[in-house]
């Protein structure tokens, strides 16, 4: 039983990754094996579930390149903590999903393996960072799958292929074997079509863990009890600003209507100021560049990846290497922090950047004292075409206005599907929350999926569940 | 403030990075428009704020992170040099370092 639908994962995987490219490596053996395994042994919680692995997550004897060249072909010799407890419930992993290089794009046109095309529209970008997740995902080729969020990289791809997004108070997941972007503001996430899928799987990776300082010792509650009950007594904020200049007016629409679902289902709606969220967007840019070129500074040639050939020296060998094996954008990325961070630079932006950081998350801690949970777009516009964003870096940054501020500010941030534009592309909410209220945001998921299913399927569907 | 391509000629020598003309000629421009951009804190005054210690909850915060400062097992040689691009006699081989 387990390994007809763990077959189909993985047929479905190989047959529509001509069209999609989601997926960098696909455990086919792997897989089949443990789901063999299963077969009459004791049952974990996720047992036989098919699960799809961004490639920046390290599960061991598969591959890690983080969609980029520098690693290659990389084998981590252990896994991620999530990963261990992923497999320790029972669940399969089926393969690696292809992603912006090092999780730095909004559209996944910057993996070294090419770009991963939107199930809806194969013209159109599927989000990003891990919009190998995302995709796999809504072309029913696995039920649930993870990703990495430190700017919106589960949300933003979430939303633009219609699907569930979730992306976890900082220190809720361990982030032991994801490889590092940004420490401050990375956090593994959810993909699934259901928020019980989501419930569970976070009920299973969540926790303190040994090997990450960062996780926090708070403890897990079991996420799907909870889910259903009416929403009598909960407030939502509604940050009116944001509804404002750049946002598509069809998500502006349908995001309103979504309020209105909440409101009909006994929420109450409140109007909440978030004074400084214009600013985040120039304040991801230069924290998350400065702690991006400090942790890609490892990526030298020596340990691991790949190596350039024909350095005399050894200084130069690393420049060779770092010139040939990363991408414009990871280029772009590292100069932008090692200039922030720079002699002279350094009180001008990074200082500054982390003291608008504090104002951005205050904002936050005055909001919720009026609200339960904030509404707010995920994505200003639905996906667009392949080729549009990439020679304007801005432009695409500026993708992530709806998404920074919940990574700066450390709190959690789920995207729901809530219908389609006239072109049949995918629309999504966010529902922003205090720290550890992610029960709050999946019961608030779980009863607008109640009253408003999303049962639309994309054009490029593996055509089951 | 200015950006010439000298000066990103500078941070591409410090971040390790060998670019060539015509990627400079292409960074300069747009990496001159990102700073441009994040300068739109300045107006903010900001004079009596802290700045953030990263994201962290203040459960985060209080999480008691030490350990026993106990020997543990660790990746062990052989697996460690596994994925070396070169490695020799137990070392990780690297060109020159003295020229």
């Amino acid at each position: 039983m387990f390994r007809e639908s763990i077959e189909f994962s993985i047929k479905a995987a190989e047959e529509l990754n001509d069209t999609l490219n989601a997926f960098l490596q696909i455990d086919r053996k792997g897989a089949l094996q443990r789901a063999d395994e299963l077969e009459g042994s004791t049952r974990g919680e996720l047992a036989g579930l098919a699960v799809a692995v961004k490639d920046n997550i390290c599960v061991k004897g598969l591959q890690t390149s983080c969609g980029s060249k520098i690693l290659g072909a990389y084998h981590p010799p252990y896994n991620a903590t999530v990963i261990e407890r992923l497999q320790n419930a029972g669940a399969v992993i089926i393969g690696k999903t292809n992603c912006d290089e090092f999780a730095m794009g909004s559209s996944n046109e910057n993996s070294a393996f090419g770009p991963v095309r939107n199930p809806w529209d194969t013209s159109k970008v599927p989000g990003g960072s891990s919009g190998g997740s995302a995709a796999a995902v809504a072309a029913g080729i696995v039920p649930v799958a993870l990703g990495s969020d430190t700017g919106g990289s589960v949300r933003q791809p979430a939303s633009l292929c219609g699907v569930l997004g979730l992306k976890p108070t900082y220190g809720r997941n361990s982030r032991y074997g994801l490889v590092a972007f940004a420490s401050s503001l990375d956090q593994v996430g959810i993909f699934a079509r259901k928020t019980e899928d989501v419930a569970r799987v976070l009920t299973v990776i969540a926790g303190r863990d040994k090997h990450d300082a960062t996780t926090a010792d708070v403890p897990v509650p079991d996420y799907q009890k909870g889910l259903n009950g009416d929403l009598k007594g909960v407030r939502i904020g509604f940050p009116n600003a944001l509804f404002g200049k750049g946002l598509d007016v069809e998500v502006s629409a349908a995001v309103k209507q979504a309020v209105q679902v909440y409101q009909e289902l006994g929420a109450e709606i409140v109007e909440v100021d978030l004074p400084h969220a214009s600013y985040a967007i120039a304040v991801y840019y230069i924290i998350a560049t400065a702690e991006a070129s400090s942790n890609l500074a490892r990526f030298d040639g020596v340990r691991y990846g790949f190596r350039a050939e024909d350095a005399a020296e050894l200084r130069q060998m690393y420049r060779k290497t770092r010139e040939e094996g990363f991408g414009p954008e990871v280029k772009r990325r590292i100069m932008l922090g090692t200039y922030v961070l720079s002699a002279g630079y350094y009180d001008a932006y990074y200082r500054k950047a982390q003291q608008v950081r504090t104002l951005i998350k205050n904002d936050f801690i005055n909001a919720f004292k009026v609200c339960d949970a904030i509404i707010t777009p995920t994505a200003p516009t639905p996906a667009f075409p392949i080729g549009e964003k990439v020679d304007d870096p801005l432009a695409m940054y500026l993708n992530d206005i709806y998404t920074v501020t919940a990574n700066l500010a450390g709190v959690p941030g789920l995207s729901v599907p809530c219908g389609l534009s006239t072109e049949r592309l995918p629309i999504g909410f966010q529902l922003l929350g205090p720290y550890w209220s992610e029960p709050i945001l999946l019961k608030l998921a779980n009863e607008y999926e109640r009253v408003r299913p999303f049962t639309d399927r994309p054009k490029v569907n593996a055509d089951r569940n | 403030m200015p950006i010439s391509e000298n000066d990103i000629a500078k941070v591409a020598q410090l971040a390790h990075l060998e670019l060539p003309d015509e990627e400079l000629k292409i960074f300069v421009p747009q990496i001159t428009e990102i700073v441009s951009y994040v300068e739109q804190l300045k107006e903010l005054d900001t004079r009596n704020v802290e700045p953030a210690l990263g994201g962290l909850t203040p459960e985060g915060e209080r999480t008691e992170s030490s350990r026993p400062d106990e020997v543990i097992a660790c990746l062990g040689q052989r697996t460690a040099l596994a994925e070396a691009p070169a490695a020799a006699e137990g070392h990780f081989r690297v060109p020159k370092v003295l020229t």
